[in-house]
């Protein structure tokens, strides 16, 4: 069955003879080209008062404006240029599966056996081939090799912060902390004395309120806990605690960590609780470390749980 | 050569070609190329050695780029290297060191890279005269010859570039010179330099910036230069000695597969392997011993990268001519640091249309190389640029020379300034002489023989 005709030739416009269409197409063309005209103009003075702006001392919404204006113009030239005077046209290509013919392959497959023959290897010495390929993926492999010049390796550095038996927990400015400075559901990032501003050991101080059970793994002073201020699912600093939750908050993926639970996490996509710093009080009644943390901080790793054997 | 009768089992590597000829339809032109024909002899190997240099510039420059720090910034150094420790060096001089000394690997590659560059562009020079003598930029390979030229500025270019990076005392002199040169250019001079430094001599930026043109303008310029080249030598096909087979619409030579791959696989693992050996076992830039870069100190003998030698040896000759016309001074190093280097290259960069319009006198198209005695004029002018080149070479080490023939300074260089005028003319002539004479024996001799089918070199001129 024949299908039927979807695409009908267009019929012919009556009532204009030929030269009245030619003419009109040519007013059209001409209104065209006074319009690309005016646009490279305007791209021409748009490109030149970059300079103006320049000499005077630069200003940024100028530079950005001359430059649109520039470059929109030449485009906007351009299209009139191709869509009314140049038009439409349509050119049809042929295409071809895109696999060579037979012919064409079995032509180049013969050449490759016969060459590989001519080659010394088509039967016997293929071990040529075997043992040259070695040679070459030996010498990638050594090539590769000054790639471990680049860094250390990571030794015992992720299991480690700067954290110590009797270091004093110190705020941003370097300040010791007593207990009763802090006051409950206040939050203070804290360092060890001497390490301020330190990444891997950046922790949060934040002080309990007396009337909530407590669930927590390490030692700690009336009221006070201090956990690893880096987040466990990727590293962001775990900055807002949502004092009447008891929840710490990363705002980088929304993980929450109950503060009165040893910071488990509640929800989010963290996957174990920030560790916790074991603390006390010193003589002069100042909060310090009893060691390092007992886990390794931040985001997980193949051999976090294998320990580093500090 | 076995060919044996069992079929070759089908290995993994076909089903992969079968997969791609599925989508890339790749058979035609493979089979097209396969044996795409190279002649064979040996001088059609230096551009080769001269890629293949430039690959291990790029893999070891990598590496190095890895540790350089582009920063004049004082740092105290306090690495293994005992004379300096203590002392304030910039902070790119304290990189370099740690890359020698502590880096494991570190100064193989570093040397290797130093060797590589003194050996690319070795190459890319022999390479050149072999094209010049041959007459292979006639037409229609001027765009290559032209790309050529740019291609040995841009080498240029990285090797200064380079050799400036280390911020020692030497690398600090180099830049010195080159900056001040620039500076004597009417009008522009000193604002080109204070735009290129960012200020005044030294100024703060500099090492940033020839580090950015060492590590991505340059090389981006010589990978995309070479890449038209050698898409350029394709289409055109080799150029080839002339012989009874081999003509002016032919191309005879060893096939791509297996010959020619297997030949530039060997020649590219025999660069390598000079390469190390040079860089593992031949110290090069030992940059801790000349010290950080002071502006008011210096060392001598100051000497330059060989390719640098010419142009530091225009500047020692140049007499003190130091003029002023109408309020504009021309300073002693704008003739020899400027325009007779930028002349010379015009010249070069010309030479296709300068060698057809007046040596030659022939715009045909030309596939078959000639021999130097084919045209005398040109291998006269040729013999003679290079001696000229040459004597302005040795006076770039006028200094060496001075101090170990005992003769005075002002001795060897008046020597040399008159050696450098006349004696590439006088063995430019000789050349041409003898290319001459060469050239009428043979032909004489054909004459008197018929018999004798001499190369097809074109009738003479
Ligand atoms: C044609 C290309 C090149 C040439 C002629 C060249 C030449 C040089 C030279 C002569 C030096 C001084 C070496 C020394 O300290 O003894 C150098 C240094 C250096 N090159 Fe290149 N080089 C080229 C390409 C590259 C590329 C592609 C890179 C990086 C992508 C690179 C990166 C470096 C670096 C970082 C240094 C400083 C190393 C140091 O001395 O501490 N080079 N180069
Ligand atoms: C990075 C530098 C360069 C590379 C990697 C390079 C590479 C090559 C290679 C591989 C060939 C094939 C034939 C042969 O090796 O002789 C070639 C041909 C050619 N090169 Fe270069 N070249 C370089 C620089 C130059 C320079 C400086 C010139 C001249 C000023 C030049 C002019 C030519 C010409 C005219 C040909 C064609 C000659 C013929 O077909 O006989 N090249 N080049
Ligand atoms: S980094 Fe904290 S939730 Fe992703």
């Amino acid at each position: 069955m024949a299908e039927p005709d979807r695409f009908p030739p267009a019929t012919p416009a009556g009532g204009q003879t030929k030269a009245d269409r030619w003419r009109r197409q040519r007013e059209r063309e001409d209104r065209a080209a006074r319009w690309a005209a005016v646009c490279f103009l305007v791209a021409i003075v748009a490109a030149l008062s970059l300079f103006a702006v320049y000499v005077s001392g630069g200003q940024v919404q100028l530079e950005g404006l001359a430059l649109f204006v520039a470059f929109a113009g030449v485009g906007l030239g351009i299209a009139i240029w191709v869509r009314v005077i140049v038009g439409h046209e349509e050119v049809i290509e042929e295409r071809y599966p895109m696999r060579s013919d037979d012919a064409e392959r079995e032509a180049f497959e013969e050449l490759y056996e016969a060459t590989l023959g001519e080659a010394g290897v088509g039967g016997r010495r293929r071990f040529l081939v075997r043992l040259l390929t070695g040679a070459g993926a030996s010498l990638g492999l050594a090539l590769l090799i000054p790639i471990r010049s680049l860094g250390p390796g990571p030794e015992n550095d992720l299991f480690r912060t700067e954290w110590d038996a009797g270091a004093r927990v110190v705020d941003a400015e370097g300040e010791p902390l007593r207990a009763e400075d802090i006051s409950p559901d206040q939050v203070v990032t804290v360092f060890p004395e001497g390490a301020t501003g330190s990444a891997d050991s950046q922790a949060i101080l934040v002080g309990l309120r007396t009337d909530v059970e407590t669930d927590l793994r390490q030692p700690t002073v009336d009221g006070i806990v201090v956990y690893s201020k880096i987040c466990t699912h990727a590293g962001c600093p775990v900055g807002l605690y949502r004092a009447a939750v008891g929840e710490l908050l990363c705002p980088c993926h929304q993980s929450t960590f109950g503060v009165y639970n040893g910071a488990v996490v509640l929800s989010g996509p963290a996957g174990r609780p920030l560790p916790q710093l074991p603390i006390a009080l010193d003589d002069d009644g100042y909060l310090v470390a009893l060691g390092d943390f007992v886990e390794p901080v931040g985001p997980s790793f193949w051999n976090m749980t294998r320990g580093g054997g500090s | 050569m076995t060919t044996t009768d069992e079929p070759r089992h089908r290995s993994a590597l076909d089903d992969v070609a079968r997969w791609l000829d599925d989508r890339l339809r790749l058979a035609e032109g493979s089979r097209r190329y396969w044996r795409k024909a190279f002649p064979a002899h040996w001088s059609f190997l230096i551009g080769e050695v001269a890629l293949f240099s430039l690959v291990v510039l790029l893999f070891t420059g990598t590496f190095l780029a890895f540790f350089y720090v582009p920063d004049t910034r004082l740092v105290v150094y306090d690495g293994p290297y005992v004379p300096l420790q203590g002392q304030e060096i910039s902070a790119a001089f304290d990189s370099t060191l740690r890359l020698s000394f502590e880096v494991r690997g570190g100064l193989v590659m570093r040397q290797i890279h130093h060797w590589a560059a003194l050996v690319f562009v070795a190459a890319i020079t022999v390479h050149m005269l072999r094209v010049f003598f041959t007459g292979a930029f006639r037409r229609p390979r001027e765009l290559n010859w032209v790309i050529g030229v740019l291609l040995l500025l841009l080498a240029f270019g990285a090797g200064f570039t380079g050799y400036s990076l280390p911020d020692d005392l030497l690398s600090g002199t180099g830049l010195r010179i080159g900056y001040s040169v620039l500076l004597g250019i009417p009008f522009v001079g000193p604002l080109i330099g204070f735009i290129g430094l960012g200020g005044e001599y030294p100024g703060t930026d500099v090492l940033g910036r020839l580090h950015i043109l060492h590590v991505m303008l340059l090389p981006a310029g010589l990978i995309g230069l070479v890449t038209a080249h050698l898409v350029i030598l394709v289409r055109q096909k080799h150029t080839q000695k002339p012989s009874r087979k081999a003509t002016n619409d032919n191309v005879v030579g060893e096939p791509l597969f297996p010959h020619q791959t297997l030949t530039s696989l060997a020649l590219f693992a025999f660069t390598i392997a000079v390469l190390a050996l040079l860089g593992g076992l031949f110290e090069i830039n030992p940059v801790w011993l000349y010290g950080p870069y002071e502006p008011f100190q210096v060392f001598a003998p100051a000497q330059p990268d060989w390719y640098m030698g010419w142009l530091e040896g225009m500047l020692r000759l140049w007499p003190n001519w130091e003029f002023t016309v109408l309020g504009l001074t021309i300073p002693s190093t704008f003739l020899p640091g400027v325009i007779l280097p930028g002349l010379i290259f015009t010249v070069v960069g010309a030479w296709p249309w300068i060698d057809a319009r007046w040596i030659t006198k022939d715009h045909d198209e030309h596939h078959l190389l000639q021999r130097p005695r084919d045209v005398p004029l040109r291998t006269g002018i040729g013999v003679g640029g290079l001696v000229f080149l040459l004597s302005i070479f040795i006076a770039g080490g006028n200094d060496v020379l001075a101090s170990n023939t005992s003769t005075g300074l002002q001795t060897i260089t008046a020597i040399l300034r008159v050696a450098t005028i006349a004696v590439p003319f006088l063995i430019g002539w000789i050349a041409y002489r003898m290319a001459r004479g060469l050239k009428e024996n043979e032909l004489a001799v054909t004459a008197a023989d018929p018999t004798r089918t001499e190369p097809a070199s074109g009738p003479p001129r």
